[in-house]
């Protein structure tokens, strides 16, 4: 068990390609980060770089009390669940789980004892014998989960493990691994593109873009207060709707956008923010027309064209509204529904006081 | 899909039945005449049924070979055969694995010119460079050995190809959780790399023992022991008498034809796979 | 030159790895080839004891040469006709046997052994049956009238050993038309079918066109295979007779430099078909190269 701290992690390629620009991170001891942000956003660079599979250009990565920097993979002490599983396909499950720890000299009753607990654990004890050819998917996951976890290593560092399997078990793993963490309280780093997957797992979720650190929080912290633009439009979906001040002012404002901190020129509303009918508290009112409607069981999905604009706005509402394509209709906003922007800075403008 | 063709089938199985046949007649010919009588094959033409004699003339081929062309017994060249093709194909396995093992798995200094320093070899068959290589033996005093008849011709740039080939294939991650497993290389190599590759190190065997099986000019020149004579070559002695004496001759032929025969019949599947493969 | 994205640390052990193969080729590969040209630029005297710088004369006197030129040209002759038979009998066999479905494999079976039989062997094979005196051939031969003597006829020993080359190559070439066939997508042949094509037809508008690349590749490796790999069925047969009529360039390297002990010239036909394999080496690449973008 260890905490991991990255100091100013860079990764430059040759031809001064930056990758991963200057991250500095803390990760407890016992925590489970989550690290989301688009393809090519360096988040499995940054993974790998902890790993030990890619040099650190610059700054220091310690794991534990050490600096790391140097150390072999293997030496680092810790685990890792690659996304295609990279099981050996020649050994058994068994064998599969056991080699990490032949290579560290471990006794043969300690490694037979290890791996039938992660074996049980994972409830694959019945195919110890097989080899992962014979596996489906899932049993797969399983056991590339045990690689990691029968070495009892002071971090699991995990890269997309879910993304080859089907959405109902990826859904069903992601459960399992968050209550194996729990239980484990092993310090863990898992990389994800999957927002949702993000925001179900991590303890704190570290949104990266373009290489940098974007925003550190908890998931709700990150859901209800997004700190970019790029944020706000990366966490949640459908993702939150992005309309000029401006525009609003023009739609009757009635007061309600006076007080916006300064600089802001742009405010995202969450789909779900948007109700088609009133609310009590003050608000603005929208004209739109419906474009298309998206039924998705338990909520439906409403594409507008707002009135003299051309931005695409999308509206979450719960059930089936009794609307038709073609149709005009208003929907409303509330003052706090409102997260205000710079768009020049790409920031979140800061309200008065904080 | 339906074909209403009756007559094309008739046809084709016509064309395939004479193809074989045309394919079998050579070695058809020989098991004949490998079992004639001596006088049967002086008489003038051959019969075209098997004779009686094929014991007696198999083990007297077998047990004493031919002097008066100075060819030892078969069961001796036929050994002779064996020793060189897997000294050659078990050393060109090994000296090839390695070799593309450092050069997937390695970066280092001249990489590149040493990829392309066996790839010459490619281009240099012992055919064409027969006489200096054959001085290169000579001063090393490898002549009449089974040294001088194998290491010669173990470098091989085609295996190095093809083991280079699928080293690119096996996924990034095998290395990757093997060195967080804790593997150095030669435990990589030793543990993943090799089990991996079993199905491609069969594959070559079965092409590279036939390759060694079959060489014919190097024995010819490196050797002039009868105690180190080749099957192939062996052969060949016995036909440049001034009269053959051509039962026993086939029933050589015969002997030495099988056992790569037999690899191929066996193996076919790993034979086409290295065949094909070998040569993409 | 790809590597993995990531690699084994190592100073030592990956020249260690190199070595045995390196070593090798080193010794008997470069450094005789090495000899071969530096020899080709020597005359050696009468008895062998001294040797004199000559230049290019060596490679011009085989030029001069008539009988340099006339293993030339028997050369291409050999070369050609076996690789015009074998491809044609090969494709033949190949598009039959694709038309088939449970006889396929034990076709294939059949046709795949002679790959196994040494070049060597399968020379002592065909100028057995085509021996004169005892020879099944010959005597059909003279049935209708032919007199088969390929110890005197230098196209019949020509013939005998083409028959010999092309048989033994058939598998092979066989094998790479099958499976050139079977890569193609049965969707095409289907389509064409709906369009109303024979099965005679298909297979010149459709599949003959789309196995160009497996043809051109398959020429170029059985010249290089007439060219290099039947040196056994020339020397365990017609040695290169009657009257040079089947003395193509790898025996001729062979019989004047052992045989003949005229190491100068022996060494400047090595040079010249190191050339010609380098020639065709680049040639093959090339197309792989081709044929990878497709």
């Amino acid at each position: 068990m260890a905490s991991i701290t990255l100091e100013g992690i860079t990764k430059t390629y040759t031809g001064d390609v930056q990758a991963v620009k200057g991250v500095n991170l803390q990760i407890e001891d016992g925590e489970f980060v989550v690290l989301v942000g688009p393809s090519g956003c360096g988040k499995s660079t940054l993974l790998r770089m902890v790993a030990g599979l890619e040099t650190i250009t610059d700054g220091t990565l310690n794991i534990g009390e050490r600096v790391v920097n140097k150390l072999e993979p293997a030496e680092r002490d810790i685990a890792m669940v690659f996304q295609n599983y990279a099981l050996y396909p020649h050994m058994t499950v068994y064998n599969n789980l056991a080699y990490g720890l032949k290579n560290r000299g471990f006794k043969k009753g300690e490694i037979d004892q290890r791996v039938h607990v992660a074996a049980k654990m994972l409830e694959i004890e019945e195919f110890l014998e097989r080899k992962p050819r014979k596996l489906s998917g899932g049993q797969r996951q399983r056991v590339a989960m045990g690689r990691a976890l029968v070495r009892d290593p002071a971090a699991f560092l995990f890269d997309e493990p879910l993304s080859n399997l089907d959405a109902k078990l990826r859904v069903q793993m992601r459960v399992e691994i968050k209550q194996l963490q729990r239980r484990l309280k092993t310090t863990s780093l898992y990389v994800t593109h999957d927002q949702l997957e993000a925001m179900t797992l991590g303890d704190r979720l570290v949104v990266l873009n373009a290489g940098q650190i974007e925003q550190v929080g908890t998931p709700m912290e990150i859901y209800a207060r997004p700190a970019t633009m790029f944020v706000a439009g990366f966490i949640g979906s459908p993702a939150m709707n992005m309309l000029p001040v401006d525009y609003l002012h023009t739609q009757g404002a009635n007061g309600l956008l006076d007080n916006l901190p300064d600089g802001t020129d742009i405010v995202g509303i969450r789909p779900d923010d948007m109700h088609l009918t009133p609310p009590t508290a003050p608000h603005l009112t929208v004209d739109s027309t419906l474009a298309l409607f998206e039924a998705a069981g338990a909520e439906s999905h409403l594409y507008v064209n707002l009135a003299d604009s051309d931005q695409p706005t999308v509206i979450r509402v719960s059930g089936q509204p009794p609307v038709a394509e073609g149709e005009t209709l208003q929907f409303y906003v509330t003052r706090d529904a409102l997260h205000p922007f710079n768009s020049a800075t790409g920031q979140r403008t800061p309200s008065p006081g904080e | 899909m339906v074909e209403n063709r009756p007559w094309a089938n008739v046809f084709a199985h016509t064309v395939l039945i004479i193809g074989v046949a045309l394919v079998v007649f050579p070695v058809y010919i020989a098991i004949v005449a490998s079992t004639q009588a001596p006088y049967e094959l002086l008489r003038g033409t051959l019969p075209l049924l098997p004779g009686s004699y094929g014991i007696e003339n198999y083990t007297q081929m077998w047990q004493s070979g031919v002097s008066s062309s100075n060819s030892p017994p078969a069961a001796l060249m036929l050994w002779n055969s064996f020793v060189m093709a897997m000294a050659i194909t078990v050393g060109k396995l090994f000296i090839s694995l390695l070799s593309a093992f450092a050069i997937v798995y390695f970066r280092f200094r001249f990489r590149i010119f040493f990829f392309w320093l066996i790839f010459v070899t490619l281009m240099l068959p012992v055919e064409v460079r027969i006489i200096p290589t054959f001085q290169v033996v000579a001063n090393l005093n490898m002549l009449n050995s089974f040294a001088g008849l194998s290491i010669p011709l173990i470098a091989s740039a085609t295996a190095t190809f093809l083991f280079r080939q699928f080293f690119m294939t096996i996924p990034e991650e095998m290395l990757e959780a093997a060195r967080v497993d804790g593997a150095g290389p030669m435990k990589f190599f030793k543990d993943i790399l090799m089990p991996l590759s079993v199905t491609n190190i069969a594959a070559l065997f079965v092409i590279m023992f036939i390759y060694g099986w079959n060489q014919y000019l190097w024995p010819l020149l490196i050797t002039t022991d009868p105690d180190y004579t080749t099957i192939v070559m062996g052969i060949q002695r016995m036909t440049s008498e001034e009269n053959p004496q051509w039962h026993l001759v086939m029933a050589a032929v015969v002997m030495a034809a099988l056992p790569p025969v037999l690899v191929i019949l066996f193996m076919q599947r790993l034979f086409v796979k290295g065949l094909t493969e070998t040569e993409k | 030159m790809q590597t993995k994205r990531m690699t084994f640390p190592g100073r030592w052990l990956p020249f260690a790895l190199l070595a045995p193969q390196v070593i090798i080729t080193l010794i008997f590969f470069i450094w005789p080839a090495g000899q071969a040209l530096y020899q080709s630029l020597l005359r050696e005297d009468a008895f062998g004891l001294r040797s004199t710088f000559v230049g290019l004369e060596n490679f011009a006197r085989l030029f001069r040469d008539g009988s340099y030129v006339n293993s030339l040209s028997v050369t291409v002759v050999f070369a050609v006709g076996t690789t015009l038979l074998s491809m044609s009998v090969a494709l033949l066999l190949a598009s039959t046997v694709n038309r088939m479905i449970r006889s396929r494999s034990t076709y294939t079976t059949l046709l795949v052994w002679p790959y196994a039989i040494a070049p060597a062997l399968a020379g002592v094979l065909w100028w057995f049956i085509f021996n004169p005196s005892i020879g099944i051939v010959p005597y059909m031969l003279e049935m209708v009238g032919y007199q088969w003597n390929h110890r005197n006829s230098g196209s019949d020993a020509m013939l005998l050993v083409i028959l010999a080359a092309a048989w033994k190559q058939i598998s092979y070439n066989f094998l790479f038309f099958l499976a050139g066939m079977q890569s193609i997508p049965q969707s095409l042949i289907e389509a064409a079918s709906i369009d109303g094509a024979s099965p005679i037809k298909r297979f010149w508008t459709i599949i003959f066109p789309l196995l160009t690349p497996t043809t051109f590749f398959l020429m170029v490796v059985n010249v290089v295979y007439a060219m290099f790999d039947t040196f056994g069925i020339i020397h365990a047969t017609t040695e290169g007779g009657p009257a040079q009529a089947t003395n193509i360039l790898v025996y001729k390297v062979y019989a004047d430099g052992f045989i003949g002990l005229n190491l100068g010239s022996s060494a400047a036909q090595s040079v010249i078909l190191m050339v010609i394999v380098v020639a065709l080496t680049v040639i093959q690449f090339r197309f792989i190269e081709r044929r990878v973008n497709y």
